[in-house]
């Protein structure tokens, strides 16, 4: 499953720089008043930066297989299945 | 398909049983089969551990007072019987017994991906059974066995930490096992043997094993919160801290309903084996029946509040986890209608196995229906926390797993031991089963209707007449129990030496010799086959899978 | 699917010993040949992450939940953390993410030292991560913001100026939420300097080479997943309302 025809040194070097731009930002822009968009851009930034490292760190782009992506989606996917079903409950109990 | 023609009374040749006799041998082993073995003397200890706290239920519950004992002790009662069954018989054992044994032999495989992380896991399993035996002894635990907060982390004073532990363990050895599953189902196969090709105890396996790691994780962690809760007093789940005691509940159902799903899919699986060769025919509707294991656990993940209707989660949310845990009865209906129809002009025979594989099927369906009304909020208000809910889960998981574990242990049995056990002795124990067990649990039916709530160590007078029906039917029961470990264990000495197919069984477990070799094959088999090819067999080699 | 159906492994199966053992010294008995070994580990591995995102996620879930419930008390919790740490922390991790590729990619090369001298990086990072997230805990404890019988906590949620009292046992909530955690993640990077140490040392040994970095590809594996966890951790925990 691992990423054979190598992901360049650049390539590394460049994600990594990325992610640090990334880290930067997103502490900057927590300083700025977004009114409720601030968690979502904060969120949105940090997906960004695991993306990054899962693609391209953890090699599961250019993986031999598609069970590596599969598996991965399917760890965030249940994730997501505990907190939305559980905001289900949460975000409903003053609508009776 | 031929069995290979191994004499019946020829002295076994090496095999994985007598392939080392020293303590170290087992102990440190990594052979999948013998670890089956391990753990097949390690669940039935707890099983008669979990039996011995239900006798006491039972027993109190004779009288409506409560005289047998005090109602505290009665709390601990109950709980040491859940959390011992629960984790520590029901969650490990058909994968862990049957599923370590057949993994590797019935895909053609030499052993598990992971033989020493499959040691560990049973070491992972001792140790967590350790652990809860010394709780037990120093006290146990009484919050049932959901340890719902506030009550186990700022009321209980019992050992909630070493019980949490221990569970704790149990579940890590249980991803462990499914970890090892998957990655053996996908990279180990024979050649040749594709997925639509693999026995469908192979496909349920895999979907208890995406079970497992996906869900006990979360238990992991509502433990390691509930220790923290207790140990330094936070407020996480406390509700004068500002705690929510549902937010535990959220988190613990979310593993505990889909472990329900890693006791029955299993047994399931033994049940579509049993259900292919005592009727001699291939499983109708193969490609239905695999997926929808794989329906069942995923389903499985989305209907766990169903347990909270009445604990004060919104009622929008409850309509919601209502509506999905009926969708979720539909891949089990599935299984039981093309069980049905395999039977339908398939060569009936009665031997044991088959024998729990229909009473599998006639339980299995009472416990599932009674499982929908539950899920109907509108009866589940009347009914819950009566005793309607525990006939319903003891009827899936006692009428359920256990006869789906039963019946697959003696069919297995030869090909374990390379002997048989007495079919006469197995056929009055399975029925000695299957009339106690409706005996004990179908009037709690009727008395979790007419209002007994659980776990309450009185009752009023009127009940009395059920509870004695229900204790009577547990004596069967317990004798129906007890049978098989003295019979089982006679034959490993006097039975009669199995061949290495006796049941005239397709698999590829069948092709190796009873017991098998360390290596499981001598030669690694091609598979071009279906599954259940039994109208391939060449008719001067049909017979009926008669024990012989 | 890309499994071992190939009539190559096989044909693997049946070769003799002394190929067998041409292979790779570290190839197992039940596996045909040194690939299906090596995509096995790796599946393995990618499996035991889905385990720790799910035991992870509970807490996860415990925090969306309370957040959402007592916002301006997480608010005043988030406010009173040193943003400067987390975000040094943020840096320090990804830099040591950098440094496992780096390593991979130098035993790919059978560039024995270089391997090494990233992991010993990769470690004095993890380092780096733990002692300024000793500094903070440091920090909360002679601010008193420990939760259990010491806490206090009386700064009110700032809110554009507005100062908002909180209920402390809701900032109470967020710390031990915070302290939950950031300590299970501090856990798992404990576990994860002692997983690169250990492959450190076995590397300059000579025990992995160009043929053969599995350990070290799935130990960088469970690094990267560690990592990713904190990215997750930064935002949510250090960065609630700053903008006031």
């Amino acid at each position: 499953m691992s990423n054979e025809h190598g992901t360049s040194v650049k390539t590394y070097l460049i994600i990594g720089a990325t992610l640090l731009v990334l880290t930067v930002a997103t502490t900057l822009i927590a300083f700025v008043n977004l009114g409720p968009f601030n968690p979502v851009v904060a969120l949105t930034i940090a997906t960004i930066k695991a993306l990054l490292v899962i693609l391209f760190f953890m090699h599961v782009k250019g993986a031999s297989e598609k069970l590596t992506g599969v598996v991965v989606v399917s760890g965030f996917f249940f994730l997501a299945i505990l907190l939305t079903l559980s905001l289900s409950d949460y975000l409903t109990r003053s609508w009776w | 398909m031929a069995s290979i023609g191994i004499p019946a009374n020829q002295a076994p040749k090496l095999n994985y049983l007598n392939n080392g006799h020293s303590l170290k041998s087992w102990l440190l082993t990594t052979d999948h089969k013998r670890i089956a073995l391990l753990y097949l003397i390690s669940v039935t200890v707890f099983f008669f551990l979990g039996g011995f706290f239900a006798m006491l239920i039972r027993l109190e519950l004779l009288t409506p007072q409560g005289d047998l004992m005090q109602a505290d002790t009665y709390n601990k009662v109950f709980t040491m019987h859940g959390m011992i069954m629960v984790f520590f018989f029901l969650i490990p054992v058909v994968p862990a017994v049957l599923g370590n044994f057949l993994v590797p032999l019935m895909i053609g495989a030499k052993d598990l991906a992971f033989p020493r992380i499959n040691l560990l896991s049973w070491y992972l399993y001792i140790t967590g059974g350790m652990i809860f035996l010394h709780c037990m002894l120093t006290g146990g635990v009484d919050t049932g066995w959901t340890f719902y907060t506030p009550y186990s982390t700022a009321g209980t004073n019992t050992n909630i930490v070493e019980a949490g532990l221990a569970i704790f363990l149990a579940g890590f050895s249980s991803i462990f096992t499914g970890l090892n599953f998957i990655v053996t189902i996908h990279r180990m196969r024979a050649p040749g043997l594709t997925w639509d090709r693999l026995p469908l105890f192979i496909w349920a396996n895999y979907a208890t094993s995406l079970v497992m790691i996906l869900g006990t994780p979360v238990i992991a962690i509502t433990i390691v919160l509930v220790a923290v809760e207790r140990l330094f007093h936070l407020g996480i789940f406390d509700p004068g801290l500002g705690g929510d005691p549902l937010l535990f509940q959220h988190l613990f159902w979310f593993y505990s309903h889909p472990a329900v799903y890693i006791m029955i899919l299993p047994s399931m699986g033994v049940i579509s084996e049993l259900i292919a060769c005592f009727a001699r025919k291939r499983v109708f509707g193969y490609k239905f029946v695999a997926l929808s294991s794989v329906a069942i656990a995923v389903f499985g993940f989305l209907v766990w509040a169903h347990h909270m209707f009445v604990a004060g989660i919104s009622l929008y949310a409850a309509m919601i986890f209502s509506f999905l845990s009926f969708s979720v009865g539909v891949p089990s209906a599935v299984k039981v209608f093309n069980w049905t129809a395999t039977l339908y002009k398939g060569s009936i025979s009665y031997a044991t196995p088959m024998l729990y594989a229909f009473g599998f099927i006639g339980l299995f369906t009472i416990g599932g229906l009674t499982g929908l009304m539950l899920a109907t909020i509108g009866i589940d208000v009347h009914v819950t926390d009566t005793y309607f809910v525990v006939a319903h889960f003891h009827y899936v998981m006692v009428g359920g797993v256990l006869m789906g574990y039963l019946g697959g242990l003696h069919f297995w049995w030869p090909k374990m031991t390379g002997r048989m056990y007495p079919e006469a002795w197995a056929k009055l124990s399975a029925l000695l089963v299957f009339v106690g067990f409706n005996l004990t649990f179908f009037p709690q039916f009727i008395l979790g209707y007419v209002g007994m709530p659980r776990r309450y160590w009185q009752y009023p007078p009127e009940f009395q007449a059920l509870n004695v029906l229900s204790t009577a039917g547990a004596s069967i029961l317990a004798v129906g129990y007890l049978l098989p470990m003295i019979y089982f264990v006679w034959s490993l000495r006097y039975g009669k030496i199995a061949e290495a197919n006796p049941w005239s069984a397709a698999g590829l477990e069948w092709k190796t010799t009873s017991p098998p070799p360390t290596f499981n094959f001598d030669e690694t088999p091609v598979v071009t086959w279906e599954a259940y090819n039994y109208d391939e067999i060449p008719p001067w080699e049909r017979r009926a899978p008669v024990a012989r | 699917m890309h499994d071992s159906q190939a009539t190559t492994s096989q044909a693997t199966v049946q070769v003799t010993t002394a190929e067998h053992e041409a292979h790779n010294p570290a190839l197992v008995h039940q596996f045909a040949d040194a690939e299906q070994q090596k995509n096995a580990a790796s599946l393995g591995m990618w499996l035991f992450l889905v385990t720790e995102i799910m035991f992870f996620g509970g807490m996860f879930c415990a925090y969306l939940i309370y957040r959402l419930k007592y916002f301006n008390a997480f608010a005043a919790g988030s406010q009173s953390l040193a943003i400067k740490w987390g975000a040094i922390n943020t840096a320090v991790l990804i830099a040591s993410s950098v440094t496992v590729v780096l390593a991979i990619y130098a035993i790919r090369f059978g560039r024995k030292k270089l391997t090494v001298a990233f992991l010993v990086v990769t470690v004095l990072l993890g380092f780096v991560f733990l002692g300024i997230k000793s500094i903070e805990y440091t920090d909360k404890f002679r601010e008193h913001h420990v939760p259990g019988a010491n806490f206090h906590f009386t700064e009110n949620f700032d809110d554009n100026g507005k100062q908002i009292p909180v209920n402390p046992n809701e900032v109470q909530l967020f710390f031990s939420l915070y302290f939950a955690m950031t300590g299970m993640h501090a856990l798992h990077m404990i576990i994860g300097i002692g997983l690169m140490s250990t492959l450190a040392v076995l590397t300059w040994r000579g025990h992995y080479s160009a043929e053969y970095y599995t350990p070290l590809e799935n130990a960088g594996l469970y690094w990267h997943l560690v990592d990713i966890i904190w990215i997750y951790l930064f935002p949510l925990l250090y960065l609630i309302s700053r903008h006031t």
